[in-house]
């Protein structure tokens, strides 16, 4: 188990270095020069060289590289140019609000995604079963963004339950994770619902109902537990996701989190701030993923030991 | 993408009457068979768009803001007083361009490295899966936005983008499959012939990939199409007074309250366009479901 975990934690290791280095070499290939751009044509060209020299920017790139990669490391990604406040203080001031949302959109996606899976695989073809795969699809098909501002028109303009958009409290996090939170919830259920359905075909699962078992007994105290597999490992790849819808709901909400940080810093050119969200995220998302691995070999030690997809 | 026929390779690998029982299985589902008309039908508005719509798209009638939707004007007009509708049904050409060329360029570079990375194995296999983990790491639309970032928004850049962000899932599926197919008899055989290497993958490994790519393929448009939409809507993407769904939204965003339609109906178009595909693969993955696994 732990070398398994070791395994995985150095293979991440230049992942991140790859994405670092796309990132970095991405945002600093741009002509152009972001000082000019930052202080508009009032300003000498004295100035601009000078300030240029303060930053750093007329290094090679690949001395940049390492400086950045240097600071990145001690949670140091410059300065905004827009905002001119360190970037590690922006994003941790956003990064809470982002965490909130996407943690409690997981949730709702759980606590849709997973009964609504099951009870679609237990009453399988029946009326509730099309319900809810329906809804699923539906989630998975409706674009974020529009969802939202569906929902602001309802809920908020039309029928004043809850606040439009802003966040000055949890009343202002209904509407965003369940808007997010909707879109995992499909996928959760669609998985749910064929996992257990691939599991009720086992010999033990007909052992269980031979000797007597309530269907209900079968399907929790059995089935469950073994369909849940890919599920769990869902929840922790769901990650990705959530931050990449986070940043469409956020700035559909007007949450100041980490995503609308990203939206604004490309609208305002303001590339560090930029490279600090993108790395951050990643980061993130590269922990999640790491989290599925273990948490799936934990509760499936044919992972650990065999060579499931043919894997190395 | 509608067309079941996968080629003469595969119809060469599987008997004729298995292609008789994808289809009919195909057909037994009606929700697969709704989404290829809805399909055909989004296929032909774009195609005839300047034929359907009443309206020129982008013609400003200031005086003519914001009418309510009407006989001359059934879904209403916008900001600028352009026909709603007919800017929807030119939003169908966007959409369908983006769900398709920047997907298949995508799948096509997926398809090379995971025949390459599967075939040769190796240092070769190594370096081409940790590149896919690391795209795989980016939540594909944050990618997509530093791409736009990088080049500038435009629509031409969100293909660019888009064509660069979606190849690592590919490339995963087609080395699977390849590291299945490559110890087989078959291609054993065929090495043993002196067959070449590129003739291997292309002729034997590649065809035996068909069924998973043409679901993937079904299912990553509806991506593309989402990822244009949401990079549009954001302002990186496809820009005024391009007449996109994500854009359209974002417009009509400020006047929800006075003239929803503005907003809410461009939605419902690309809710429709992705809910017929999500339904096409899916009627395609379940009718192919035998050949699906190697």
């Amino acid at each position: 188990m732990g070398r398994y975990i070791i395994k995985k934690l150095l293979i991440s290791i230049p992942v991140m270095f790859g994405i670092m280095l796309t990132t970095f070499f991405l945002l600093n290939v741009i002509p152009g020069d972001p000082i000019a751009l930052m202080m508009k044509d009032h300003i000498s060209v004295d100035v601009v060289a000078r300030v240029r020299a303060q930053m750093h920017l007329d290094d090679p790139v690949f001395i940049r590289f390492f400086r950045f990669l240097g600071g990145a490391l001690h949670g140091d990604f410059g300065i905004s140019y827009k905002l001119n406040r360190p970037v590690s203080y922006l994003l941790a001031t956003a990064f809470p609000n982002t965490l909130a949302l996407a943690l409690s959109a997981a949730l709702v996606s759980w606590i849709i995604g997973i009964p609504a899976g099951i009870l679609s695989a237990v009453k399988r073809y029946s009326l509730v079963d099309n319900f809810f795969m329906g809804f699923s699809v539906l989630g998975v098909s409706m674009p974020v963004f529009w969802t939202g501002l569906l929902f602001q028109y309802i809920f908020s303009l039309k029928l004043h339950l809850l606040p439009v958009a802003g966040f000055k409290g949890p009343l202002y996090l209904i509407m965003p994770a369940i808007v997010l939170g909707w879109s995992s919830a499909g996928t959760i259920a669609r998985l749910t619902r064929s996992s257990l359905l691939e599991v009720m075909r086992n010999d033990y699962i007909r052992t269980a109902r031979a000797k007597g078992l309530r269907e209900i007994a079968v399907v929790v105290r059995h089935a469950l537990k073994n369909s849940m597999l890919p599920v769990v490992t869902v929840m922790a790849l769901q990650v990705s996701g959530l931050l990449s819808g986070a940043v469409i709901t956020e700035s559909v909400f007007g949450i100041p989190g980490v995503g609308r940080i990203a939206v604004n810093a490309i609208q305002n050119r303001d590339m560090p701030l930029l490279q600090g969200s993108v790395v951050l995220t990643t980061f993130l998302v590269i922990i999640g993923n790491l989290t599925a691995d273990i948490v799936y070999s934990w509760l499936d030690p044919r992972i650990r030991y065999g060579n499931p997809e043919g894997k190395k | 993408m509608s067309d079941l026929t996968l080629g003469p390779e595969v119809a060469q690998t599987l008997p004729e009457p298995v292609w008789k029982e994808i289809v009919a299985a195909f057909a037994r589902n009606r929700l697969a068979v709704v989404g290829l008309g809805i399909l055909l039908i989004v296929a032909f508005v774009a195609l005839a768009a300047p034929l359907l719509a009443p309206y020129d798209p982008y013609k400003v009638k200031l005086g003519e803001q914001f009418l309510n939707p009407s006989w001359n004007h059934p879904i209403g007009t916008d900001m600028f007083g352009r026909d709603v509708f007919s800017r929807i049904l030119y939003g169908t050409r966007i959409s369908l361009l983006i769900g398709l060329v920047p997907t298949l360029i995508s799948m096509t570079i997926g398809v090379i490295l995971g025949l390459v990375s599967g075939y040769f194995g190796r240092r070769v296999d190594f370096l081409i899966m940790m590149l896919a983990d690391m795209v795989l790491s980016f939540p594909s639309l944050l990618l997509a936005m530093i791409v736009m970032y990088t080049l500038g928004a435009s629509l031409l850049n969100i293909f660019i983008a888009l064509s660069a962000v979606g190849w690592a899932g590919t490339a995963r599926v087609v080395r699977a499959q390849t590291l299945a197919l490559k110890n087989k008899e078959f291609i054993e055989a065929s090495r043993a012939i002196g067959t070449k290497d590129i003739a291997i993958m292309l002729k034997h490994i590649l065809p035996n990939c068909l069924p998973q790519l043409l679901v993937l393929f079904t299912l990553n448009i509806p991506d593309s199409i989402l990822s244009e939409a949401s990079l549009s809507f954001l302002g990186i993407g496809a820009q005024p007074p391009a007449a996109s769904w994500g854009l359209m939204v974002a417009g009509g965003r400020e006047f929800l309250f006075n003239a929803p339609w503005v907003a809410i109906a461009p939605g419902i178009a690309i809710l429709i366009t992705v809910l017929a595909f999500n339904f096409l693969g899916d009627g395609l993955r379940d009718a192919l479901d035998p050949y699906l696994k190697s």
